[in-house]
């Protein structure tokens, strides 16, 4: 079992949660895992990476190497783009389409049909779906919702990582970012029926 | 349900807790990326108040390395933490410390940032290592992080020496599971029987540094004998390969599905295993060198060990990036495995760089900077190591310079003395407490003509807001230096108080001598109110 996940977005929209989310999870299931983290400078509103890689056997480096990750999870359109070459051929993209803007904010028409060259994807507007949840803080896990369906880790193993999460911060805190994952996942699962 | 024994650790956060198991005392450190996890760990740890163990942040790292000398003096554990550059303020101390020896163990921490994530360069704290003679450790994984602050801390009570103990990004901040192991306690107070060695007076240090020269061959044994050295075999010895710390992982990274042909050796302690080292020449047709940072393996096995030949190569042969990091393709390349062809690929990304905060005092202070300079048509900012270094970047465009920490006042100075006017200086309250108090007093001794702004958010805003040393003090710091009481002035940096500030910067620029204007206004993202 293996699982070579990019994450990516802008800082502060919460990329280190998910991240922390499968690690937790990996570690529940008993299966190693590494994951990188950003801290400093380019945490300002900077652009964010993260690769985390989950294994039954032993993983060595930490980093994806480009073509290798079988997921490419973003909470940024424009972001989603800038790690495209780490995604593999058959893998798949699970992109927020509601842009953080910045100066030179390309259109985000053109940012979609670039995300559309990937056949395996689901693009979803998470910030509205987190609202909804009651929180558009949770827009990261209504993305990571939106790619549980695709990951070989499994629900079980999610869950288990955001109650380990989530449950330091409250029953609330719980309870939004279990709807915000709920829609993202019921949303993938509907637009899978429909390819 | 997560495993109580296993930890998901950072790097930085495996050496924290390796450090207590290992029953260390005292944890003292300057915050700086990649290395600052480490004391912010330790001091979120509750077994850290209740073992009484004190993890302080310091006003800079070379108070820390010192202070942490004086811990192990006393015979007890202790750990000092800094970025790479960090070790450059500290260096006075730790080739020193090396000199003198230690008593009880001292690891000198540090966190080096190849590929600069974070940092003015990607200098290699192996290099320092070698230099001061001491051992170093440099781990591969976050379980090694963990079980060699132990072995380390075993290291350098066995050869009473500090022993540099190096990280680099990827492991400081890669998170993994960690095996936690037994927990050792505190030692007792037990200062030294022998004092004179920490007398460094000639007559008493050039006996310590013979010493430690004739040392050399007894710490590389110690390397030879490390389990943590490991020489494997291989079936193809048309290569071998010494991989170093971290590197390791992008060599196995390559063999995932294929056992690895080449006879290796893996490098975790220094100095070099020169037994395994010479084995690895004699099997082996050419030798790739894989570490992480400068070139310091393969320049030294060409330039000392192995001249006459064309053997080694790695960085300086052109086979390996020779700047950045390294990562599992590079390697490939080197090994002439085929590299993964991206399928997909887009140009449509915008650069997103860092920028100050929505809200952020510093971004009030740089628009009455570019106000002044548009009224006066010339400025120089002479700036520093912060958060408000982005204002170098657009739409701000407003300092000159950063260069290292402190640099602002007295390379205003300088440039004051060269004739240039004005002369401002701009920095934050912890870089004026970490090296900018000293500057400013040669200032005033020469009644320098610069106009320093102290850009106070009451804390250490960059690394994640730590504490500053001196909070609220700051202008009593400037009057006990001398700077003139008329000449030292409080503003707070708000749109409302544009224009009254700018008045106020533009007198001070005018005043001949030495003027300081401490910009108050609290970080908008990290300061806790009291």
């Amino acid at each position: 079992m293996h699982d070579n996940i990019i994450l990516a977005g802008v800082g502060g929209q919460g990329i280190l949660s998910i991240s922390a989310v499968l690690a937790l999870g990996a570690l529940s299931k008993n299966l190693y895992v590494k994951q990188s983290e950003v801290h400093g400078m380019s945490q300002r509103g900077g652009a964010v990476l993260s690769h985390i890689r989950i294994s039954d056997s032993e993983i060595q480096s930490v980093l994806i190497p480009n073509g290798k990750a079988n997921a490419l999870i973003s909470v940024e359109p424009m972001e989603t783009l800038r790690y495209f070459s780490y995604l593999s051929k058959d893998g798949y993209l699970i992109s927020n389409t509601d842009p953080y803007e910045s100066d030179n904010y390309p259109e985000i028409e053109k940012i979609i049909s670039e995300l559309n060259k990937v056949p395996n994807r689901i693009l979803l507007d998470a910030g509205k779906l987190a609202l909804r949840a009651g929180n558009k803080k949770s827009a990261n896990m209504v993305v990571l919702g939106a790619a549980s369906p695709f990951l070989n880790l499994g629900e079980e193993a999610i869950l288990e990582g955001m109650m380990a999460f989530f449950t330091p911060k409250g029953e609330r805190t719980v309870s939004i970012n279990m709807d915000a994952y709920k829609f993202g996942k019921e949303i993938a699962l509907e637009m899978m029926q429909k390819k | 349900m997560i495993n109580p024994q296993i930890k998901l650790l950072l790097g930085d956060e495996a050496v924290a807790q390796g450090a207590i198991d290992a029953g260390v005392s005292g944890i003292y450190g300057y915050p700086g990326t990649p290395s600052t996890e480490i004391i912010t760990y330790a001091q979120r740890t509750p077994e850290v108040k209740e073992k009484k163990v004190i993890a302080s942040w310091t006003v800079n790292e070379k108070t820390a390395m010192e202070t942490a000398l004086g811990m192990s003096y006393a015979g007890k554990r202790t750990i000092v933490t800094m970025k790479h550059v960090g070790l450059n303020v500290a260096a006075d101390a730790f080739i020193n410390s090396a000199i003198s020896g230690v008593n009880g163990g001292l690891l000198v921490v540090v966190a080096d940032d190849p590929s600069m994530h974070s940092s003015q360069n990607e200098q290699d704290s192996r290099v320092y290592g070698r230099f001061a003679m001491v051992p170093i450790i440099e781990p591969t994984t976050g379980q090694e992080t963990y079980e060699m602050m132990r072995y380390a801390f075993e290291l350098s009570e066995r050869v009473k020496l500090p022993v540099l103990f190096r990280l680099t990004t990827r492991l400081a901040h890669s998170r993994t599971g960690v095996k936690t192991g037994e927990k050792l306690s505190q030692n007792h107070l037990d200062p030294p029987q022998d004092t004179t060695r920490f007398i460094l007076l000639p007559s008493n240090a050039k006996g310590r540094y013979n010493g430690l020269i004739k040392m050399q061959e007894e710490l590389e044994k110690f390397s030879e004998n490390s389990k943590y050295n490991k020489f494997s075999d291989g079936t193809d010895t048309s290569l071998g390969i010494i991989a170093c710390g971290i590197a390791y992982t992008y060599l196995m990274d390559n063999f995932l599905e294929n056992p690895n042909p080449y006879p290796t050796l893996k490098v975790n302690q220094y100095p070099l295993p020169m037994k395994q080292i010479r084995e690895l020449f004699q099997i082996c047709d050419k030798i790739l060198v894989l570490e992480e940072g400068y070139p310091v393996v393969e320049e030294y096995l060409r330039n000392n060990v192995f001249t006459e030949n064309d053997k080694i190569v790695g960085k300086l042969t052109g086979i390996l990036p020779r700047t950045g990091e390294l990562n599992t393709d590079h390697v490939a390349h080197a090994l002439g495995l085929p590299v993964e062809v991206n399928e997909f690929s887009s140009d449509a990304a915008f650069p997103r760089p860092p920028a100050m905060c929505v809200g952020c005092g510093h971004r009030d202070l740089y628009d009455e900077l570019n106000e002044i300079s548009k009224q006066i048509g010339s400025r120089r900012i002479f700036s520093d190591i912060g958060c408000y270094t982005l204002g170098a970047l657009p739409p701000y465009e407003a300092i000159d310079t950063c260069i290292d920490m402190g640099a602002s006042i007295t390379m205003a100075k300088g440039a004051a003395d060269a004739g240039i006017f004005p002369a401002i200086a701009v920095i934050g309250d912890s870089t004026f407490t970490h090296s900018g108090i000293t500057g400013l007093l040669d200032a005033v001794n020469d009644k320098a003509n610069i106009t320093v702004l102290i850009s106070d958010n009451y804390t250490t805003a960059m690394t994640g807001g730590q504490d500053t040393a001196a909070t609220g003090r700051i202008a009593d710091i400037c009057r006990g230096v001398g700077v003139e009481e008329e000449h030292l002035k409080l503003i707070v940096p708000l749109k409302k108080n544009l224009q009254q500030n700018i008045e106020i910067i533009k007198n001070e620029i005018n005043h001949h001598g030495v003027s300081v204007i401490i910009a108050q206004r609290e970080c908008v993202k990290f300061y806790k109110k009291m």
